[in-house]
């Protein structure tokens, strides 16, 4: 495994605030990660550290071995970066802000109109190429910040909030745009909508009030959890008390609930004994004692629950 | 080197691209010229030199100037480009310097646009025109040093008209220096070293001299030392401010 991305013991404060508080992480070729916080947990400050822009005051990042501290041109050579909220000098037209990101890239000539070309074609500017940036709608301006972040095809590519603020077409864009670039890149994207973790992350770690409060694939996350893999099920109400017999007879449950009952259906969800999944021998259980079912679905549990879970659990245990 | 021209070339068309270059071009050639027949007499003086146009610069600069160097890092640091900026694979001295350059290219570029009053003057008579190339350098170094003074102050702060004021203020401390008024405060309690020192900081002491038709090695050193500093000055307070 090729590791890109090392953090190690990452720390930061500002005056009395410690906005970063000993964080480590390493991120391998082929990942992508989301950082995931609420807002203020030190997600930008961590990326800020990693892309060599803060200092930070104890602690080291290296990017493809080389160090951020020691070897800033080295390191800063194989990132690309894109700031939150996607700054852009508002006064160049996106041709011309490409083409000076280009030459400080080091490109000349062909290969510089190239990889401009390339870039504009994956983002989509090729329409607003010769606007002013600052005349541009939201969507376009963080096209614009992408654009110059893939150009010189890093190795190392951290986005800092890439889809915040775009409407759901622009946010599949840039979703796709990363999924495209995953495999051969270490991508870390930071964002506090828990639906981008699933779509285009293949590990997620979650940080609060400057600390790693958790690190897994975004299965690893849900089986968190209590009612992963519990089975949600609808059925008649004449038939509910049948059914939660028959459902807690199995060995596998752990117990079965009522989540709610309108007049003619009832609502039960069976809890899994060890998260383990339980819906087979649940559709089984119910066809053998001719028990109809209007309706049955798996919980996952859900993503943005999990990160409630781990975000405010630990800032009512510092309050406490 | 590579770099810094990238930056320069950046930044000069974010002059040019903006009104600002134009405003400015203007502002700077129509008051130099107002200054120099109304408030010094050019024509009444009789003489054929531009003593009267340049002798006025040193006041011209302190309110033009901090103008063009005011938005060099602050407008970087409003708009959160500088973390762009700060994140390609620059050195801080090459964006420093760079960005520098720019603003002292363009200065010189508004100076250049000042030559029908050389035009004139020896059309009028036959002035010596070394002193006059002499002035024009000494005054493009001085627009120099005002700029890296500007330059450091703006990246101080976010607020473009914070640096403005400020390198104002500490540009026209500097011009004053050499008078008799700031001399005079320092004169009953401080030692003679220290009043030797702060007269020769004067940009008015070393300007004079220059006008004279002398290029003394020491005044092209003071305008380079200074600007030397400010730059160095400016780094610090870049690299101070990634740590804080």
């Amino acid at each position: 495994m090729d590791v890109l991305v090392e953090a190690d013991r990452l720390r930061k404060t500002f005056g009395p605030i410690v906005a970063v508080d000993d964080i480590s992480l390493k991120v391998a070729k082929g990942e992508v990660l989301g950082f995931l916080g609420p807002n203020g947990a030190g997600k930008s400050t961590t990326m800020k550290m990693l892309v060599g822009f803060l200092e930070p005051d104890s602690g080291s990042a290296r990017i493809c071995g080389k160090s951020v501290a020691e070897q800033p041109k080295q390191a800063k050579v194989r990132i690309g970066y894109l700031p939150e909220g996607a700054p852009a000098y508002g006064d160049m037209t996106v041709g011309s802000f490409l083409k000076f990101i280009a030459e400080i890239r080091g490109f000349n000539g062909g290969d510089l109109r190239d990889r401009i070309a390339a870039s504009v074609a994956r983002t989509g500017l090729h329409d607003v190429i010769d606007q002013r940036i600052e005349t541009l709608s939201k969507g376009f301006k963080r096209r614009v910040g992408l654009a110059q972040a893939i150009l010189h095809e890093p190795a190392v590519l951290i986005m800092d909030e890439p889809t915040d603020g775009l409407d759901p077409n622009q946010k599949h864009h840039v979703r796709s745009l990363i999924a495209d670039m995953a495999k051969d890149k270490a991508i870390i994207v930071s964002t506090h909508i828990l639906e981008e973790v699933e779509a285009v992350c293949t590990r997620a770690v979650v940080i609060d009030r400057g600390r790693i409060v958790a690190d897994g694939t975004a299965e690893e996350l849900q089986r968190r959890m209590p009612y992963h893999n519990a089975v949600c099920l609808e059925l008649d109400a004449a038939k509910a008390d049948a059914a939660v017999a028959a459902l807690s007879a199995l060995p596998m449950v752990a117990r079965v609930e009522r989540i709610a009952s309108t007049n003619a259906h009832a609502k039960l969800r069976a809890f899994s004994k060890g998260n383990v999944p339980i819906a087979t021998e649940v559709a089984t259980v119910l066809s053998q004692q001719a028990l109809p079912v209007a309706e049955m679905h798996v919980e996952r549990g859900r993503l943005d629950e999990v990160f409630r879970q781990i975000t405010t659990h630990e800032a009512s245990s510092q309050n406490a | 080197m590579r770099n810094v021209w990238i930056i320069t070339k950046r930044e000069l068309a974010a002059y040019f691209g903006t009104q600002l270059a134009y405003v400015f071009a203007v502002i700077f050639v129509a008051l130099t010229g107002a200054f120099a027949f109304f408030v010094g007499n050019f024509f009444e003086r009789g003489q054929a030199d531009l003593v009267s146009f340049f002798q006025y610069h040193p006041w011209l600069y302190l309110l033009l100037v901090p103008a063009v160097a005011m938005r060099l890092w602050a407008e970087e640091r409003k708009s959160g480009t500088i973390e762009l900026l700060m994140t390609l694979p620059i050195s801080t001295s090459e964006a420093i310097i760079g960005k520098f350059l720019a603003a002292w290219l363009f200065v010189g570029f508004a100076l250049l646009l000042t030559f029908p009053m050389w035009l004139t003057v020896n059309y009028l008579g036959s002035p010596d025109n070394g002193v006059i190339a002499t002035s024009y350098i000494g005054s493009f170094l001085m627009a120099g040093a005002f700029l890296a003074i500007g330059s450091c102050i703006s990246a101080l702060t976010k607020n473009q008209v914070i640096a403005f004021i400020v390198s104002s203020t500490l540009c026209f401390l500097l011009v004053m220096s050499g008078t008799e008024m700031v001399l005079n405060f320092f004169r009953g309690w401080a030692p003679q070293v220290l009043i030797d020192a702060i007269s020769s900081m004067s940009f008015l002491t070393h300007f004079d001299q220059i006008l004279r038709g002398v290029l003394p090695m020491a005044s092209i050193f003071f305008y380079l030392s200074l600007i030397a500093f400010f730059l160095f000055a400016n780094a610090i307070v870049i690299e101070q401010r990634k740590a804080a």
